[in-house]
């Protein structure tokens, strides 16, 4: 018995040991003025690895998004490094700067959100370390165990990482967002490494909208090929304004030119998971359910009643959407 | 414009409409007698490849699989789809090979067939990694041009732009090559190969060497634990109506 307790105590100790040498560098995504959110998602999970949490913030204008960093609790450091050679954050650029860091600070883990920035840096800063990465991490079991999601959302896959240093990415709704008051890290320069000037960002072309951001909107309304052109999409605008949500697509959608291929929900798009999604004259396809299958209540409006989304929908209507949405909207507008 | 040699990687998965099941004990997926094809990103971005052949961009394209002996398959669809000639780096069954082995054999593939471009899909459908051309290009310190939904060959030829999707949109780069460029959906859409094709793709050259042989030793440092079903959802309710629907809604809180 007596002996049990102590083996526990050591075991426990050896944890904390190993704990105290941990250490996390979450690399930020933000476009020079504001955090993106998914970044406090990965600093939470950085944050469950029980070392100490760093934040590299590199752009071409970066003292406000530093300043935001800072102010995140459990936060230790915040690395700066502003140069021109970060527009458009290029991949190419961003490496050798994380290289720099490892090389400076050591850390054991290195992370980001498993955002379009992260999907396209985190495999390259990996491969220059020469470690296999982690994908799209839905949750952190100890410092070298991951849980993630292979064939669309349909296995869930446990990996143990035996690389000396831990690099991955983070599905944002699989963790909470960090606070963004109540920190206080300290803020340090970083010397960028010099360009290295092989690729460059021409343009880009945003798609603007007033509506809450598809992957952290709380509620989000999608529609797929049932709504048969772009015009008809205005149905589920109304409604999504009705709830201040966010409007997504199935691919069907996308392929019909319906809406810009940035709603896209699903394997290929955005993994989303709301309190409440609405699934209006959607199939449900694996793929389309791959992005939202971990949404909190979702509601289908379908008028095939054998369409695979009702198998997961916590509400469901069989009924035309052409008049149901509009009367939806009505409704909701009454309170 | 100097033509270009391109190398294409192309997977072979379960296909995409298959319901995958895990074994029992959780070791894996069931693959046995199970519908394998061409990873549809990887059959992007060998119909890009094409299509740059035939638009005089390219003057060859290799397609390149790493895996067991069944991805001659999948090598001789892409020879149906135009590839001129193949090479499978083969792997004993059963070996465990990630994006990281995947990655040090097509990086030694660029480099030994002198390409100038290599394409892959954005991803797999099977393990969902999106790792293996953002490693292809670090591995030879290439740029890279991910998840590209255009790609177009600047006059002079010596470089790419590449329209990407990103969260917000889309954006373009300009990058130097040689280059590393992966598929999107929205690339194009990829042809059907034609029986006389497929006829004609049994006679084109496919080499197999071994992947060991150009680094695609298994890593021992990332171990799979065990596999399961995601948790099923609780069956849900119909409603009749809308007002039935949004009764629910606000009983639930949901809005």
């Amino acid at each position: 018995m007596l002996r049990v307790a102590a083996a526990a105590r050591g075991v426990r100790r050896a944890a904390s040991l190993l704990h105290r040498f941990q250490s996390t560098l979450v690399i930020a995504e933000h476009n020079n003025e504001t955090l993106t959110p998914i970044t406090l998602n990965a600093v939470t999970a950085a944050k469950q690895l029980g070392g100490e949490v760093s934040c590299l913030v590199a752009g071409t204008s970066c003292d406000k998004v530093a300043q935001e960093v800072s102010k995140v609790p459990g936060v230790a450091k915040v690395l700066v490094a502003q140069h021109d050679a970060y527009k458009g954050f290029l991949a190419e650029e961003l490496t050798p700067l994380v290289l720099e860091t490892q090389k400076q600070f050591k850390y054991t883990h290195i992370c980001a959100g498993a955002s379009a920035f992260g999907k396209n840096l985190i495999p390259r800063v990996a491969a220059k370390l020469d470690v296999a990465p982690v994908s799209d991490i839905i949750e952190i079991k100890s410092p070298n165990t991951f849980v993630r999601t292979i064939y669309a959302g349909n296995v869930l896959c446990t990996v143990q990482c035996d690389e000396a240093i831990k690099v991955f990415s983070v599905r944002g709704t699989s963790f909470e967002a960090a606070p963004t008051s109540g920190g206080s890290a300290s803020v340090e320069k970083v010397t960028p490494p010099p360009p290295v000037g092989v690729s460059e960002w021409i343009e880009q072309k945003l798609s603007k909208s007033d509506r809450p951001e598809l992957t952290s909107a709380r509620v989000v309304v999608s529609g797929g090929r049932g709504l048969k052109s772009g015009e008809n999409f205005k149905l589920l605008y109304d409604l999504a304004d009705q709830l201040n949500a966010a409007v997504g697509a199935s691919r069907a959608a996308v392929d019909a030119g319906f809406v810009p291929n940035d709603m896209q929900v699903g394997q290929t798009g955005k993994i989303v998971a709301p309190e409440l999604y609405i699934a209006v004259g959607i199939s449900g396809a694996i793929q389309h359910l791959a992005g939202m299958k971990d949404s909190k209540t979702i509601v289908a409006i379908n008028k095939d009643p054998e369409a695979p989304i009702f198998q997961v929908a916590d509400y469901g209507l069989v009924a035309d959407l052409f008049q149901a949405v509009p009367e939806m909207t009505e409704l909701l507008k009454k309170k | 414009m100097a033509a270009l040699r391109v190398l294409v990687g192309v997977k072979r998965v379960i296909d995409f409409a298959v319901k995958v099941r895990v074994l029992p004990g959780g070791q894996g997926v069931q693959t046995e007698g199970v519908k394998h094809s061409m990873n549809p990103f990887c059959e992007i971005a060998l119909e890009e490849a094409v299509r740059l052949r035939e638009r005089g961009g390219a003057a060859e394209v290799i397609a390149a699989a790493v895996g067991t002996s069944k991805c001659q398959e999948t090598l001789r669809t892409a020879l149906a789809m135009g590839a001129d000639r193949a090479v499978l780096a083969e792997v004993a069954a059963g070996a465990e090979v990630g994006p990281r082995e995947v990655a040090a054999v097509l990086a030694a593939l660029a480099r030994k067939h002198s390409a100038d471009l290599v394409l892959l899909g954005k991803q797999a459908i099977d393990d969902d990694c999106n790792q293996t051309g953002q490693m292809v290009a670090a591995l030879l310190d290439w740029p890279q041009g991910t998840f590209a939904s255009q790609l177009e060959l600047e006059a002079g030829g010596g470089a790419v732009r590449v329209q990407r999707e990103v969260d917000g949109g889309l954006e373009t780069l300009r990058l130097r090559l040689p280059a590393v460029v992966t598929a999107d959906l929205r690339l194009n859409e990829p042809r059907y190969a034609t029986l006389p094709n497929i006829m004609k793709a049994k006679k084109k050259p496919l080499e197999v060497v071994a992947a060991s042989e150009l680094g695609g030793a298994p890593n021992p440092r990332l171990k799979i634990l065990g596999v399961a079903e995601p948790p099923g959802r609780q069956a849900g309710v119909r409603v009749e109506d809308v007002p039935a629907l949004v009764a629910q809604l606000r009983q639930s809180g949901c809005v």
